[in-house]
Protein backbone atom coordinates (compact mmCIF):
# COMPACT_ATOMS: atom_id res chain seq x y z
CA UNK A 1 0.00 0.00 0.00
CA UNK A 2 2.39 2.56 0.59
CA UNK A 3 4.49 1.43 -2.24
CA UNK A 4 1.82 2.02 -4.56
CA UNK A 5 1.21 5.86 -2.33
CA UNK A 6 5.03 6.32 -2.78
CA UNK A 7 4.55 5.46 -6.72
CA UNK A 8 1.38 8.19 -6.78
CA UNK A 9 2.97 11.10 -5.06
CA UNK A 10 7.10 10.45 -6.53
CA UNK A 11 5.76 12.29 -9.81
CA UNK A 12 3.62 14.83 -8.44
CA UNK A 13 6.37 16.34 -5.95
CA UNK A 14 10.04 14.63 -5.68
CA UNK A 15 10.71 13.64 -9.33
CA UNK A 16 7.88 16.02 -10.87
CA UNK A 17 8.75 15.80 -14.08
CA UNK A 18 8.58 19.51 -15.00
CA UNK A 19 10.94 20.90 -12.13
CA UNK A 20 12.44 17.50 -10.83
CA UNK A 21 13.41 15.66 -13.40
CA UNK A 22 13.19 18.30 -16.40
CA UNK A 23 11.88 16.38 -18.89
CA UNK A 24 9.39 17.42 -21.93
CA UNK A 25 10.33 20.65 -22.20
CA UNK A 26 9.32 21.73 -25.40
CA UNK A 27 5.82 21.10 -24.95
CA UNK A 28 6.22 23.14 -21.35
CA UNK A 29 8.05 26.02 -23.02
CA UNK A 30 5.70 26.26 -25.91
CA UNK A 31 2.16 25.66 -24.67
CA UNK A 32 1.99 27.47 -21.71
CA UNK A 33 1.24 31.26 -22.48
CA UNK A 34 -1.97 30.65 -20.52
CA UNK A 35 -2.92 28.95 -17.71
CA UNK A 36 -5.69 27.04 -19.13
CA UNK A 37 -3.45 26.51 -22.20
CA UNK A 38 -1.19 24.63 -19.66
CA UNK A 39 -3.77 22.53 -17.89
CA UNK A 40 -4.97 21.34 -21.65
CA UNK A 41 -1.43 20.19 -22.39
CA UNK A 42 -0.71 18.45 -19.03
CA UNK A 43 -4.34 16.82 -19.38
CA UNK A 44 -4.00 15.37 -22.56
CA UNK A 45 -0.47 13.97 -21.57
CA UNK A 46 -2.53 12.50 -18.28
CA UNK A 47 -4.41 10.19 -20.45
CA UNK A 48 -1.84 9.13 -22.42
CA UNK A 49 0.66 8.76 -19.90
CA UNK A 50 -1.96 6.55 -18.30
CA UNK A 51 -2.98 4.32 -21.12
CA UNK A 52 0.84 3.85 -22.60
CA UNK A 53 1.65 2.70 -19.37
CA UNK A 54 -0.77 0.08 -18.53
CA UNK A 55 -0.23 -0.81 -21.68
CA UNK A 56 3.57 -1.29 -22.04
CA UNK A 57 3.58 -3.03 -18.84
CA UNK A 58 1.51 -5.84 -20.05
CA UNK A 59 3.57 -6.27 -22.68
CA UNK A 60 7.19 -5.96 -21.09
CA UNK A 61 7.83 -9.20 -21.06
CA UNK A 62 6.68 -10.19 -24.77
CA UNK A 63 8.78 -7.94 -26.07
CA UNK A 64 13.03 -8.79 -26.37
CA UNK A 65 15.10 -5.86 -24.71
CA UNK A 66 17.09 -4.79 -28.13
CA UNK A 67 13.87 -3.71 -29.94
CA UNK A 68 12.15 -2.26 -26.90
CA UNK A 69 12.09 1.20 -27.75
CA UNK A 70 11.01 0.90 -31.50
CA UNK A 71 7.80 -1.25 -29.94
CA UNK A 72 7.00 1.35 -27.28
CA UNK A 73 7.22 3.91 -29.75
CA UNK A 74 4.86 2.81 -31.82
CA UNK A 75 2.33 1.38 -28.59
CA UNK A 76 2.62 5.08 -27.87
CA UNK A 77 1.94 6.75 -31.08
CA UNK A 78 -0.73 4.72 -31.75
CA UNK A 79 -2.37 5.71 -28.39
CA UNK A 80 -1.85 9.40 -29.76
CA UNK A 81 -3.53 9.20 -33.11
CA UNK A 82 -6.36 6.68 -31.29
CA UNK A 83 -7.11 9.38 -28.56
CA UNK A 84 -7.27 12.10 -31.63
CA UNK A 85 -9.49 10.08 -33.53
CA UNK A 86 -12.03 9.17 -31.02
CA UNK A 87 -12.14 12.98 -29.65
CA UNK A 88 -12.19 14.59 -33.28
CA UNK A 89 -15.50 11.82 -33.61
CA UNK A 90 -17.66 12.13 -30.08
CA UNK A 91 -16.16 15.03 -28.24
CA UNK A 92 -15.87 18.15 -30.55
CA UNK A 93 -15.61 20.59 -27.85
CA UNK A 94 -12.98 19.06 -25.73
CA UNK A 95 -11.17 18.63 -29.44
CA UNK A 96 -11.53 22.50 -29.97
CA UNK A 97 -9.65 22.98 -27.03
CA UNK A 98 -6.98 19.71 -27.40
CA UNK A 99 -6.83 18.92 -30.24
CA UNK A 100 -4.00 21.30 -30.83
CA UNK A 101 -1.73 20.20 -28.29
CA UNK A 102 -2.15 15.84 -29.53
CA UNK A 103 0.29 15.80 -31.95
CA UNK A 104 2.89 17.38 -29.59
CA UNK A 105 2.48 14.69 -27.14
CA UNK A 106 3.57 11.79 -29.29
CA UNK A 107 7.37 14.10 -29.15
CA UNK A 108 7.20 14.37 -25.37
CA UNK A 109 9.91 12.30 -23.76
CA UNK A 110 7.79 12.24 -20.41
CA UNK A 111 5.52 9.38 -22.03
CA UNK A 112 8.73 7.39 -23.68
CA UNK A 113 10.76 8.08 -20.27
CA UNK A 114 8.04 6.91 -17.83
CA UNK A 115 7.68 3.73 -20.31
CA UNK A 116 11.27 2.82 -20.40
CA UNK A 117 12.29 3.93 -16.62
CA UNK A 118 9.07 2.62 -14.63
CA UNK A 119 6.26 1.05 -17.07
CA UNK A 120 9.07 -1.72 -18.26
CA UNK A 121 9.78 -2.97 -14.82
CA UNK A 122 6.41 -2.93 -12.87
CA UNK A 123 2.85 -4.62 -12.73
CA UNK A 124 0.40 -2.26 -14.63
CA UNK A 125 -1.56 -1.56 -11.49
CA UNK A 126 1.77 0.16 -9.94
CA UNK A 127 2.58 1.83 -14.15
CA UNK A 128 -1.43 3.27 -13.85
CA UNK A 129 -0.58 5.12 -10.79
CA UNK A 130 2.77 6.30 -11.78
CA UNK A 131 1.38 7.58 -15.16
CA UNK A 132 -1.23 8.89 -13.10
CA UNK A 133 0.93 10.61 -10.50
CA UNK A 134 3.48 11.94 -13.48
CA UNK A 135 0.70 12.96 -15.66
CA UNK A 136 -0.61 14.95 -12.55
CA UNK A 137 2.33 16.31 -11.65
CA UNK A 138 2.98 17.43 -15.21
CA UNK A 139 -0.16 19.05 -15.74
CA UNK A 140 0.28 21.15 -11.79
CA UNK A 141 3.84 22.21 -13.42
CA UNK A 142 2.41 23.49 -16.23
CA UNK A 143 -0.36 25.34 -15.42
CA UNK A 144 1.50 27.55 -12.47
CA UNK A 145 3.82 27.79 -15.47
CA UNK A 146 0.93 29.31 -17.49
CA UNK A 147 -0.81 31.15 -15.02
CA UNK A 148 1.99 33.07 -14.17
CA UNK A 149 3.05 33.86 -17.55
CA UNK A 150 -0.82 34.86 -18.21
CA UNK A 151 -0.46 37.30 -15.12
CA UNK A 152 2.73 38.70 -15.88
CA UNK A 153 1.98 38.69 -19.92
CA UNK A 154 -1.21 39.64 -20.22
CA UNK A 155 -2.90 40.72 -16.95
CA UNK A 156 -5.62 37.55 -16.70
CA UNK A 157 -5.42 34.87 -14.69
CA UNK A 158 -7.63 31.75 -16.04
CA UNK A 159 -9.15 34.42 -18.63
CA UNK A 160 -9.85 36.80 -16.24
CA UNK A 161 -8.82 40.12 -16.38
CA UNK A 162 -6.57 41.11 -13.31
CA UNK A 163 -5.43 44.06 -14.74
CA UNK A 164 -5.35 45.84 -17.54
CA UNK A 165 -3.54 44.00 -20.63
CA UNK A 166 -1.50 47.07 -21.59
CA UNK A 167 0.27 47.26 -18.49
CA UNK A 168 1.45 43.60 -19.22
CA UNK A 169 4.97 42.17 -19.93
CA UNK A 170 4.81 41.00 -23.32
CA UNK A 171 7.74 39.21 -23.05
CA UNK A 172 6.33 36.92 -20.52
CA UNK A 173 3.82 35.59 -23.56
CA UNK A 174 6.68 34.95 -25.92
CA UNK A 175 9.13 32.42 -25.39
CA UNK A 176 11.90 34.55 -23.96
CA UNK A 177 9.39 34.89 -21.25
CA UNK A 178 8.89 31.17 -20.76
CA UNK A 179 12.46 30.73 -19.95
CA UNK A 180 12.74 33.12 -16.86
CA UNK A 181 9.66 31.91 -15.35
CA UNK A 182 10.77 29.00 -15.54
CA UNK A 183 13.96 29.28 -14.10
CA UNK A 184 12.67 31.80 -11.67
CA UNK A 185 9.78 29.15 -10.35
CA UNK A 186 12.52 26.04 -10.87
CA UNK A 187 14.88 27.87 -8.73
CA UNK A 188 12.07 28.29 -5.87
CA UNK A 189 10.99 24.86 -5.96
CA UNK A 190 14.44 24.27 -5.24
CA UNK A 191 14.78 26.11 -2.35
CA UNK A 192 11.27 25.01 -1.36
CA UNK A 193 12.10 21.81 -1.75
CA UNK A 194 15.36 21.56 0.47
CA UNK A 195 14.18 22.43 3.62
CA UNK B 1 7.61 -14.67 -16.77
CA UNK B 2 10.87 -14.77 -18.11
CA UNK B 3 11.26 -11.77 -20.45
CA UNK B 4 12.09 -12.73 -23.79
CA UNK B 5 15.18 -12.97 -25.16
CA UNK B 6 16.76 -11.15 -27.69
CA UNK B 7 17.53 -13.43 -30.89
CA UNK B 8 16.48 -12.83 -34.20
CA UNK B 9 13.51 -14.72 -34.23
CA UNK B 10 12.40 -13.02 -30.94
CA UNK B 11 12.86 -9.63 -32.47
CA UNK B 12 11.37 -9.94 -35.52
CA UNK B 13 8.56 -11.64 -34.30
CA UNK B 14 7.91 -9.09 -31.90
CA UNK B 15 8.43 -6.04 -33.70
CA UNK B 16 6.15 -7.58 -36.52
CA UNK B 17 3.03 -8.43 -34.07
CA UNK B 18 3.50 -5.08 -32.54
CA UNK B 19 3.22 -3.17 -35.73
CA UNK B 20 0.82 -4.71 -37.35
CA UNK B 21 -1.64 -5.05 -34.13
CA UNK B 22 -0.80 -1.47 -34.23
CA UNK B 23 -2.05 -0.84 -37.96
CA UNK B 24 -5.06 -3.25 -37.32
CA UNK B 25 -6.34 -1.33 -34.25
CA UNK B 26 -5.58 2.30 -36.01
CA UNK B 27 -7.01 1.27 -39.48
CA UNK B 28 -10.30 0.21 -37.54
CA UNK B 29 -10.67 3.25 -35.82
CA UNK B 30 -10.06 5.22 -38.81
CA UNK B 31 -13.29 3.53 -40.80
CA UNK B 32 -15.04 3.40 -37.54
CA UNK B 33 -14.70 7.24 -36.90
CA UNK B 34 -14.70 8.84 -40.77
CA UNK B 35 -18.52 9.03 -40.74
CA UNK B 36 -18.77 10.87 -37.36
CA UNK B 37 -15.74 13.06 -37.92
CA UNK B 38 -17.22 14.11 -41.26
CA UNK B 39 -20.33 14.96 -40.09
CA UNK B 40 -18.89 16.88 -37.41
CA UNK B 41 -17.01 18.97 -39.76
CA UNK B 42 -20.27 18.87 -41.73
CA UNK B 43 -22.19 20.67 -38.77
CA UNK B 44 -19.60 22.79 -38.07
CA UNK B 45 -19.63 24.41 -41.59
CA UNK B 46 -23.25 24.58 -41.79
CA UNK B 47 -22.97 26.77 -38.51
CA UNK B 48 -20.41 28.78 -39.46
CA UNK B 49 -22.35 29.31 -42.89
CA UNK B 50 -25.09 30.69 -40.72
CA UNK B 51 -23.28 32.71 -38.13
CA UNK B 52 -21.19 34.49 -40.94
CA UNK B 53 -24.12 35.82 -43.11
CA UNK B 54 -26.49 38.97 -42.39
CA UNK B 55 -28.99 38.56 -40.14
CA UNK B 56 -31.79 38.80 -42.16
CA UNK B 57 -35.40 36.57 -41.49
CA UNK B 58 -36.23 33.81 -43.95
CA UNK B 59 -32.33 33.55 -45.31
CA UNK B 60 -32.10 30.32 -47.56
CA UNK B 61 -28.68 29.21 -49.04
CA UNK B 62 -28.33 28.64 -52.81
CA UNK B 63 -26.54 25.71 -54.17
CA UNK B 64 -22.54 26.25 -53.42
CA UNK B 65 -20.41 27.04 -56.02
CA UNK B 66 -16.69 26.25 -56.46
CA UNK B 67 -14.32 28.27 -57.50
CA UNK B 68 -10.43 28.38 -57.72
CA UNK B 69 -10.76 25.82 -54.91
CA UNK B 70 -12.98 28.25 -52.67
CA UNK B 71 -16.47 27.34 -52.14
CA UNK B 72 -19.27 29.66 -52.59
CA UNK B 73 -22.26 30.31 -50.82
CA UNK B 74 -24.97 32.63 -51.90
CA UNK B 75 -27.39 33.62 -49.41
CA UNK B 76 -31.16 35.07 -50.48
CA UNK B 77 -33.95 36.43 -48.45
CA UNK B 78 -36.61 35.65 -50.47
CA UNK B 79 -35.39 36.26 -54.19
CA UNK B 80 -33.05 39.06 -53.65
CA UNK B 81 -29.22 37.88 -52.74
CA UNK B 82 -28.50 39.38 -49.27
CA UNK B 83 -24.90 38.04 -49.34
CA UNK B 84 -22.33 35.53 -49.62
CA UNK B 85 -20.14 33.39 -47.60
CA UNK B 86 -16.76 32.05 -49.08
CA UNK B 87 -15.09 29.20 -47.92
CA UNK B 88 -11.43 29.53 -48.57
CA UNK B 89 -8.05 27.36 -47.55
CA UNK B 90 -4.82 29.35 -47.25
CA UNK B 91 -0.98 28.25 -46.27
CA UNK B 92 -0.93 29.41 -42.41
CA UNK B 93 2.27 29.14 -39.56
CA UNK B 94 1.15 25.32 -38.68
CA UNK B 95 -0.09 23.92 -42.45
CA UNK B 96 -3.23 24.37 -43.90
CA UNK B 97 -5.95 26.16 -42.22
CA UNK B 98 -10.13 26.76 -43.68
CA UNK B 99 -11.90 29.76 -42.83
CA UNK B 100 -15.31 30.71 -43.76
CA UNK B 101 -15.94 34.58 -44.37
CA UNK B 102 -19.61 36.10 -45.00
CA UNK B 103 -19.77 39.61 -46.97
CA UNK B 104 -23.00 41.27 -47.25
CA UNK B 105 -24.20 43.18 -50.54
CA UNK B 106 -22.20 45.95 -50.67
CA UNK B 107 -18.93 43.97 -49.75
CA UNK B 108 -18.51 44.49 -45.90
CA UNK B 109 -17.03 41.58 -44.10
CA UNK B 110 -20.49 40.52 -42.01
CA UNK B 111 -18.34 37.72 -39.55
CA UNK B 112 -15.57 35.03 -39.84
CA UNK B 113 -15.39 31.72 -38.74
CA UNK B 114 -12.61 29.68 -38.33
CA UNK B 115 -12.74 25.63 -39.62
CA UNK B 116 -9.26 24.27 -39.14
CA UNK B 117 -6.43 25.57 -38.16
CA UNK B 118 -3.18 24.05 -36.89
CA UNK B 119 -1.35 27.17 -35.48
CA UNK B 120 0.38 27.48 -32.38
CA UNK B 121 -1.42 27.38 -29.64
CA UNK B 122 -1.64 30.82 -27.40
CA UNK B 123 0.04 32.93 -30.31
CA UNK B 124 -1.09 32.55 -34.14
CA UNK B 125 -4.66 30.54 -32.63
CA UNK B 126 -6.08 33.59 -31.63
CA UNK B 127 -6.64 34.39 -35.07
CA UNK B 128 -10.29 32.85 -34.24
CA UNK B 129 -11.15 35.92 -32.31
CA UNK B 130 -8.57 38.38 -32.69
CA UNK B 131 -10.00 40.12 -35.81
CA UNK B 132 -13.47 40.05 -34.87
CA UNK B 133 -12.15 42.12 -31.50
CA UNK B 134 -13.05 45.84 -32.01
CA UNK B 135 -9.99 46.95 -30.48
CA UNK B 136 -7.43 49.36 -31.91
CA UNK B 137 -7.37 48.30 -35.83
CA UNK B 138 -7.39 44.70 -35.31
CA UNK B 139 -11.38 43.92 -36.40
CA UNK B 140 -12.05 43.17 -39.80
CA UNK B 141 -15.47 42.94 -38.70
CA UNK B 142 -18.08 45.74 -41.20
CA UNK B 143 -14.92 46.49 -43.35
CA UNK B 144 -14.55 46.48 -47.08
CA UNK B 145 -11.36 45.17 -48.68
CA UNK B 146 -12.77 48.31 -50.74
CA UNK B 147 -11.94 50.95 -48.51
CA UNK B 148 -9.41 48.99 -46.20
CA UNK B 149 -6.42 47.93 -46.84
CA UNK B 150 -6.28 43.87 -45.64
CA UNK B 151 -2.66 43.96 -45.01
CA UNK B 152 -1.16 43.71 -41.37
CA UNK B 153 0.03 47.43 -40.18
CA UNK B 154 3.68 46.62 -40.26
CA UNK B 155 3.50 45.75 -43.47
CA UNK B 156 1.75 49.05 -44.62
CA UNK B 157 -1.72 47.80 -44.22
CA UNK B 158 -4.94 48.56 -41.64
CA UNK B 159 -5.58 46.01 -39.75
CA UNK B 160 -3.13 45.37 -36.51
CA UNK B 161 -2.01 42.03 -36.56
CA UNK B 162 -2.02 39.50 -33.72
CA UNK B 163 0.93 40.29 -31.16
CA UNK B 164 3.52 38.02 -31.67
CA UNK B 165 1.86 35.94 -34.69
CA UNK B 166 2.83 38.31 -37.29
CA UNK B 167 2.86 35.20 -40.20
CA UNK B 168 -0.43 33.73 -38.99
CA UNK B 169 -1.93 37.34 -39.65
CA UNK B 170 -0.91 37.69 -42.88
CA UNK B 171 -1.85 34.46 -43.89
CA UNK B 172 -5.53 35.20 -42.27
CA UNK B 173 -5.77 38.52 -44.32
CA UNK B 174 -4.18 36.35 -47.47
CA UNK B 175 -7.34 34.42 -46.99
CA UNK B 176 -10.16 37.35 -46.33
CA UNK B 177 -8.33 39.29 -49.66
CA UNK B 178 -9.14 35.98 -51.38
CA UNK B 179 -12.30 35.00 -50.68
CA UNK B 180 -13.54 38.65 -51.27
CA UNK B 181 -11.90 38.05 -55.17
CA UNK B 182 -13.86 35.35 -54.66
CA UNK B 183 -17.18 36.98 -54.04
CA UNK B 184 -16.44 39.82 -56.15
CA UNK B 185 -16.11 37.19 -59.58
CA UNK B 186 -19.46 35.49 -58.53
CA UNK B 187 -21.00 38.57 -57.48
CA UNK B 188 -22.48 38.58 -61.71
CA UNK B 189 -23.80 35.14 -61.23
CA UNK B 190 -25.24 35.65 -57.96
CA UNK B 191 -27.95 38.04 -59.71
CA UNK B 192 -29.22 35.08 -62.30
CA UNK B 193 -28.91 32.89 -59.30
CA UNK B 194 -31.33 34.60 -57.61
CA UNK B 195 -33.82 34.45 -60.32
CA UNK B 196 -33.25 30.83 -60.31
CA UNK B 197 -33.95 30.43 -56.56
CA UNK B 198 -37.17 32.55 -56.98
CA UNK B 199 -39.08 29.65 -57.99
CA UNK B 200 -37.20 27.01 -54.95
CA UNK B 201 -37.93 29.58 -52.33
CA UNK B 202 -41.06 29.21 -50.86
CA UNK B 203 -40.36 25.23 -50.97
CA UNK B 204 -37.36 25.77 -48.99
CA UNK B 205 -38.69 27.01 -46.06
CA UNK B 206 -36.38 29.09 -43.28
CA UNK B 207 -32.63 28.96 -43.84
CA UNK B 208 -30.96 26.43 -42.05
CA UNK B 209 -32.91 23.19 -43.26
CA UNK B 210 -32.51 24.63 -47.00
CA UNK B 211 -29.02 24.07 -47.68
CA UNK B 212 -28.88 20.24 -46.93
CA UNK B 213 -31.84 19.67 -49.20
CA UNK B 214 -29.53 21.68 -52.13
CA UNK B 215 -28.49 18.84 -53.70
CA UNK B 216 -31.89 18.47 -56.10
CA UNK B 217 -31.52 22.24 -56.84
CA UNK B 218 -28.23 21.81 -58.28
CA UNK B 219 -29.40 20.23 -62.46
CA UNK B 220 -31.18 23.11 -62.74
CA UNK B 221 -28.58 25.60 -61.42
CA UNK B 222 -25.97 24.04 -64.37
CA UNK B 223 -28.60 24.15 -67.19
CA UNK B 224 -29.89 27.83 -66.25
CA UNK B 225 -25.97 29.16 -66.20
Amino acid sequence: MSKALNTFTNGLLRENPTFGLVLGMCPTLATTTSAINGMSMGLATLFVLVCSNVVISLLRNLIPDKVHIPAYIVVIASFVTMVQLLMQAYLPAIYETLGLFIPLIVVNCIVLGRAEAFAAKNNAGLSALDGLGMGLGFTLSLTVLGAVRELLGSGMCFNMPVFPENYGMLIFVLAPGAFIALAYLMALIQKLMKK
Amino acid sequence: MKRLESNLTNMVLSLTVVALAAAALLGGLYVVTAEPIAKQKQEKQQAAIISVLPAVEGLTIGEPETLDGMTLYKAFAGETWEGTAVEVAENGFGGTFKVMVGFDKEGNVVNYEVLEHQETPGLGDHMTSWFKTDKNRQSVIGKSPETTKFVVSKDGGDVDAITAATISSRAFLRAVEKAYAAYKSGEVQAVSGASILQQEAPAAGSGTEADTEGAEQQPINDTQL
